[in-house]
């Protein structure tokens, strides 16, 4: 499956748990667990430029979560970013003003983001995680009248 | 102080996200919404302080951590405590010029869940602010203990089913009303004190910066939709938070040194109070015919609190 746009090498690159590490309990006192290999100002630098080390939890993938995908129909979107500031997993990604699509390495399936999307028909719908994104958009529904 | 433009959501979602995804908080879960709205609403370096709870445990689960910034964590009761000891610290090496940067703009922050804050680390809390330290304390209030299971709080409201103020045939949940801290902060004479929620995203965001730029100890309690212990789907936080801003359950508003009260926002339509209620399966039970008194009271309870504010509002006292 795709993993979503700007996905780095190491963006989600394993299942958490599956890192090799010494226990807890084997931790000398000092070691220190770093966010980033060297020195950044994260706040002025992209999340895909950024030297993350690997105990940084951008490395981690919680995909095995979902049961349920969000996906991103551009043709419909207007690029409110309703879905940028409600999303609390830090999954959909917008870059100058747009919106790019959706980080599935980092995504639940919450649905929080269909919920407050504004657009008619919705730009973002959830289907079963198994479907393919293709599939998914071609099953787009037609926009709703309102009632009168 | 270095701010990110907040005037429309384009320009503020231009933000570089400095909390990372691939933590453990439930999907739907608010905490993380709120979070990732301060970190967003500056570019300064942050120096944040957790108190145990939901945040805490799901954002540094060995061997990772989901902060870009500074984090620290100490116990259950004591981010206030960490944050001060950490903005004394700065001060003094700033004094005595041994900062690597000393120009860099650095806040400090503290993050607590409703249990740490309302109960744990009360004392903690108080201490902090009345010690006057610059730094911003940050409320994450889900009306309960949801990490170790759904305890009543001293922030629980009355009638909710917690798992130790269960209701069941002789009790209706919890009894007691929730504590008012946003009035016991502001009685402390902070400079900021505010209660805000996610739903309102520019509110929320101006009320961070506001508190980050003021100087001295800001309070701010903000509303956590719990999806697992208000027992709602994940889907519906946006929409429960909506319910409770508009019924008036938590009003949004702001108090300045402790008596220049403002609203900030009004809802168009109240909302009768059931609407809430029936959203959660918390409240469940409140629906039987011998529960009804409890409803009753609770909408009464949030028509005086809503008077009070405006009164307060309209006499500057």
């Amino acid at each position: 499956m795709s993993r979503g746009v700007l996905a780095t090498e190491k963006r989600g690159m394993r299942e958490l748990g599956a890192e090799e590490h010494v226990g807890w309990d084997e931790v000398t006192q000092g070691t220190l667990l770093p966010s980033f290999e060297k020195e950044v100002d994260a706040a002025h630098v992209r999340p895909e430029e950024r030297p993350y080390s690997d105990f940084n939890s951008y490395t981690a993938t919680v995909a095995s979560w979902r049961v349920i995908k969000p996906v991103y129909n551009r043709d419909i979107c207007i690029d409110c970013q309703n879905c940028w500031v409600w999303c609390p997993d830090t999954s959909i990604v917008s870059r100058d003003k747009q919106m790019l699509g959706i980080d599935y390495d980092h995504c639940k399936g919450c649905g929080v983001c269909v919920e407050v999307c504004p657009t008619n028909p919705k730009s973002l719908l959830m289907f079963g995680e198994s479907e393919e994104t293709e599939a998914a958009l071609a099953k787009w529904p037609e926009k709703k009248k309102k009632a009168k | 102080m270095a701010i990110t433009s907040i005037k429309n959501l384009k320009e503020f979602s231009t933000a570089n996200e400095r909390f990372e995804g691939a933590h453990l908080l439930c999907p739907g879960c608010a905490h993380s919404m709120i979070v990732r709205e301060l970190m967003n609403c500056t570019d300064d370096n942050l120096v944040i302080a957790s108190n145990t709870g939901c945040l805490e445990v799901s954002t540094a689960v060995y061997p990772y951590t989901s902060w870009d910034t500074s984090w620290i964590h100490i116990g259950f009761e004591n981010a206030a405590t960490a944050a001060s000891g950490a903005e004394a610290m700065y001060k003094a090496r700033k004094r005595k010029g041994t900062l690597k940067d000393p120009d860099a703009p650095v806040k400090f922050v503290a993050f607590g869940g409703d249990g740490s804050t309302y109960d744990i680390g009360f004392q903690w809390l108080s201490g902090a602010v009345e010690r006057g330290h610059d730094f911003t304390y940050i409320c994450l209030d889900n009306e309960n203990y949801a990490n170790t299971g759904g305890q009543r709080s001293s922030a629980s409201p009355i009638g909710a089913n917690t798992t130790t103020a269960q209701a069941g045939r002789f009790s209706y949940g919890k009894k007691e009303k929730k504590k008012d801290m946003v009035a016991i902060m502001a009685a402390h004479g902070a400079p900021y004190v505010a209660q805000l929620a996610p739903n309102k995203w520019k509110i929320m965001a101006k009320g961070f910066q506001k508190a980050l730029e003021t100087e001295g100890p800001c309070f701010i309690n903000t509303v956590s939709a719990c999806t697992t212990e208000w027992k709602f789907d994940p889907k519906d936080t946006i929409h429960v938070t909506d319910l409770a801003t508009d019924t008036l359950m938590f009003p949004i508003y702001e108090i300045i040194d402790g008596h220049e009260l403002n609203i900030l926002y009004r809802p168009k339509n109240i909302i009768p109070v059931e609407e809430y209620l029936a959203s959660q399966g918390r409240y469940k039970h409140l629906f039987k015919p011998e529960n009804k008194h409890v409803i009753e009271r609770i909408q009464k309870d949030i028509d005086a609190k809503w008077e009070y504010l405006q009164r307060r509002e309209e006499a500057r006292v």
